[in-house]
């Protein structure tokens, strides 16, 4: 364990192992989300209420999964990063944050474009869209805050503490947000979350869930490789890897 | 750099082994401190109140003087503007003490900072939250807010608004050392304050529906624990960061 | 115990420029230590670090011949630091400025001591005065009056001198060595030129460098 933990100190291993792992999570991603958006809007049966918008769902979502998802890793690295000043975690979290705000936005957007054939609207205070909305507002904040910084590694710490601020009270909000839902629009219809569902309409689902995931660690440990040659760009491993490269 | 020799004959007195202690005295005296500079300055005091007043009245103006209109909106008015009022007055919290040297200082003490920052949040409660609470009955009367409800609206605030300068004070404490810290300060921190005003404007409506609010006033309750148990840490970490720039 | 802090091979990067690297340090009991170097070569930096308030750093800082992440109550019970600010609150009198101060390193509130320390610095007849009607020289002596009255070993003080009349500055002078002879510390960045004293030691910062390692 320390020994990993130690190995992850070093920039230049986790450009190595993750030049290694990257090609499998691109293939996976590709893969899955292929199969899965074929057979979801292909072949996976009509619903028998909503018709064909409920496909919406295949990206819906995969998206809102991996946008909290995303916002509790961001948590978790900057926890890592402030614990053991891991500098890899740091640079993950910095390129997962936008990531994140963008699952939340194709969340938000795609829950309002199926609110049209359910709705007839493209908003309505649901209770998931309301809490996807503000864990939007979310994300920017932690963009902002450690785009606000002069110094580096103070806007690393306080995007971390923040982030961890912010995971605290995701929940706290999510069940609020909910119990105020429930009070003020007592049954509606809401998006997602229905139970039984036949297997042909989730497993698709589930396909492209786990494609969405791979796509996130694909994106990741490309985007936390450049990051690593961004800001070690003046080491002395990184220049021979840029000489050898010409 | 070669180590100079250690010329001393004399053993040095005054070096201390354990902080001299007094945790309550130093709490006591940064409460008491800025107690008296909030006094001082007495337009620091007010500008919250006047704030809250005028986006009150804004509000008959902008969408009707109809008295049952307002009276059905009337307890989410009072809370967002309230929230806003305590936002606003959150820049300050720590940039005075920032800007002097004074924060440094506080930074440096032997005594756990979170303590410390915990009595500073607890003055600015004191001076705008429970103010602000205080004051809400009288606008809630401009705003044809139901009889019965005016007590609980005025706890509510106290209970929540206490959570409201814990939560904000981590944002105040995150973006003390930023020149442009305002806005950001409202981005980073309104997020936060949905599930209390949730609550708190609920407790209100359930007061003027005749449900039980001891349950709401509970819940806002347990988030003020919580957030008196996490947010002096929070504050504390983020003030170290603030201040290395 | 003993006064001893030490650095081991410090170095402090701002913006992909390195302050400075490789920072031996040493400094005991008896010493005046001033740090010297150009604008920008990060004296205050290594004042901040030195005082604990900068965790953005590499090398290893030792308190009392232990890691400074241990003993960092101790050092803080010992440490006396004035930055460049003064930390003077313009609203509040030089009494209740450093009544604050008083209470919170833990001295016994005690107003005498307070009157001594002001008269100490020639503030007497200034000790009502709101702060912010003083000008800057007296306000950095409201902030100089701390070294009186909190006795701490170890004294960092960023450029102590500014804004202070000649007089001050020559007794603030006599101040320092006098900590020193006793078995106090002084860490200090000025300006100003110390008179050489048996206690004095340079340090010179200035010029970073590259990164090889890693």
């Amino acid at each position: 364990m320390w020994a990993f933990i130690n190995k992850l100190r070093s920039p230049k291993w986790f450009y190595a192992i993750s030049a290694k792992l990257q090609p499998w999570f691109w293939a996976a991603a590709l893969i899955l989300i292929v199969t899965g958006t074929i057979w979801g809007l292909a072949f996976a049966p009509a619903d028998y209420q909503q018709g064909n918008s409920f496909r919406i769902i295949y990206v819906h979502v995969p998206a809102a999964f991996l946008a909290q998802s995303i916002f509790v890793s961001m948590a978790v690295t900057g926890l890592v990063f402030m614990v053991w000043k891991i500098k890899i975690a740091d640079m993950a979290a910095t390129v997962m944050a936008p990531l994140g705000a963008a699952m939340t936005f194709i969340a938000l957007f795609s829950g309002a474009v199926w609110g049209v054939p359910t709705w007839g609207t493209w908003w309505m205070w649901d209770a998931r869209l309301t809490s996807m909305l503000i864990l939007l507002f979310l994300y920017l904040g932690v963009i902002a805050l450690r785009g606000a910084f002069a110094s580096r590694d103070s806007a690393s710490r306080a995007a971390s503490v923040l982030a961890m601020v912010g995971v605290i009270n995701i929940p706290i909000i999510k069940y609020s947000v909910e119990w105020w839902y429930t009070l003020h629009q007592p049954a509606t219809f809401t998006v997602t979350g229905r139970v039984g569902m036949p297997m042909e309409m989730w497993l698709p689902l589930l396909i492209m869930v786990l494609g969405f995931y791979s796509f996130f660690i694909a994106l990741v440990l490309t985007r936390t490789r450049s990051e690593i040659l961004r800001r070690e760009s003046n080491k002395r491993w990184v220049r021979e890897l840029a000489e050898e490269a010409n | 750099m070669t180590a100079s020799e250690n010329s001393l004959s004399r053993a040095p007195a005054a070096l201390r082994e354990e902080p001299g202690g007094g945790l309550a005295v130093a709490v006591w005296a940064t409460l008491k401190r800025d107690l008296l500079l909030m006094l001082r300055r007495r337009s620091e005091v007010l500008n919250p109140l006047v704030f809250f007043a005028l986006v009150i009245t804004l509000f008959p103006i902008g969408i009707s003087p109809d008295p049952a209109l307002l009276a059905a909106i009337a307890p989410g008015l009072l809370w967002v503007a309230a929230l806003l009022a305590a936002l606003l007055s959150l820049d300050s919290l720590f940039r005075a003490d920032y800007d002097d040297g004074s924060l440094e200082q506080l930074l440096l003490t032997p005594q756990p900072l979170a303590l410390l920052a915990l009595a500073k949040v607890a003055v600015h409660w004191l001076l705008t939250g429970l103010p602000l609470a205080l004051m809400a009955p009288v606008l809630g009367i401009m705003l044809s807010l139901p009889a019965g409800s005016y007590a609980v609206l005025a706890i509510s605030l106290a209970l929540g608004s206490a959570s409201l300068s814990l939560i904000g004070a981590i944002g105040a404490a995150l973006t003390v050392g930023l020149s442009r810290g305002g806005v950001l300060l409202s981005l980073l921190v309104l997020p936060l304050y949905i599930p209390v005003l949730i609550f708190g404007a609920g407790a209100v409506q359930a007061a003027i529906l005749g449900d039980g609010v001891l349950a709401h006033l509970a819940i806002l309750g347990a988030l003020l624990a919580l957030a008196l148990s996490l947010a002096p840490l929070a504050i504390a970490a983020s003030l170290r960061i603030s201040i290395n720039g | 115990m003993s006064l001893r802090l030490q650095a081991q091979s410090l170095a402090c990067e701002r913006d992909d420029r390195w302050l400075f690297r490789d920072l031996d340090l040493d400094i005991r009991a008896g010493e005046i230590v001033r740090v010297e170097g150009p604008n920008g070569s990060g004296k205050t930096t290594l004042l901040k670090i030195l005082s604990g308030q900068l965790a953005d750093y590499e090398g290893e800082l030792f308190w009392s011949e232990r890691p400074m992440r241990e003993t960092r109550e101790s050092f803080l019970a010992n440490l006396l630091y004035l930055g460049h600010a003064p930390g003077v609150k313009a609203a509040l009198t030089p009494l209740e400025n450093l009544a604050w101060y008083q209470a919170l390193s833990g001295e016994a509130p005690s107003e005498t001591a307070r009157f001594r320390a002001l008269e100490e610095v020639g503030l007497v007849g200034f000790e009502d005065v709101p702060a912010g009607q003083l000008s800057a020289g007296q306000q950095r002596r409201v902030a100089l009056a701390r070294l009186t009255l909190t006795p701490r070993a170890l004294w960092v003080l960023d450029e102590p001198f500014t804004a202070i009349d000649r007089d001050g500055v020559a007794a603030l002078e006599r101040r320092l060595v006098e900590h020193a002879r006793s078995g106090g510390c002084v860490l200090v960045t000025t300006h100003h030129e110390l008179t050489p004293c048996a206690e004095l030691r340079r340090i010179r910062l200035g010029g970073g460098g590259v990164d090889d390692g890693i």
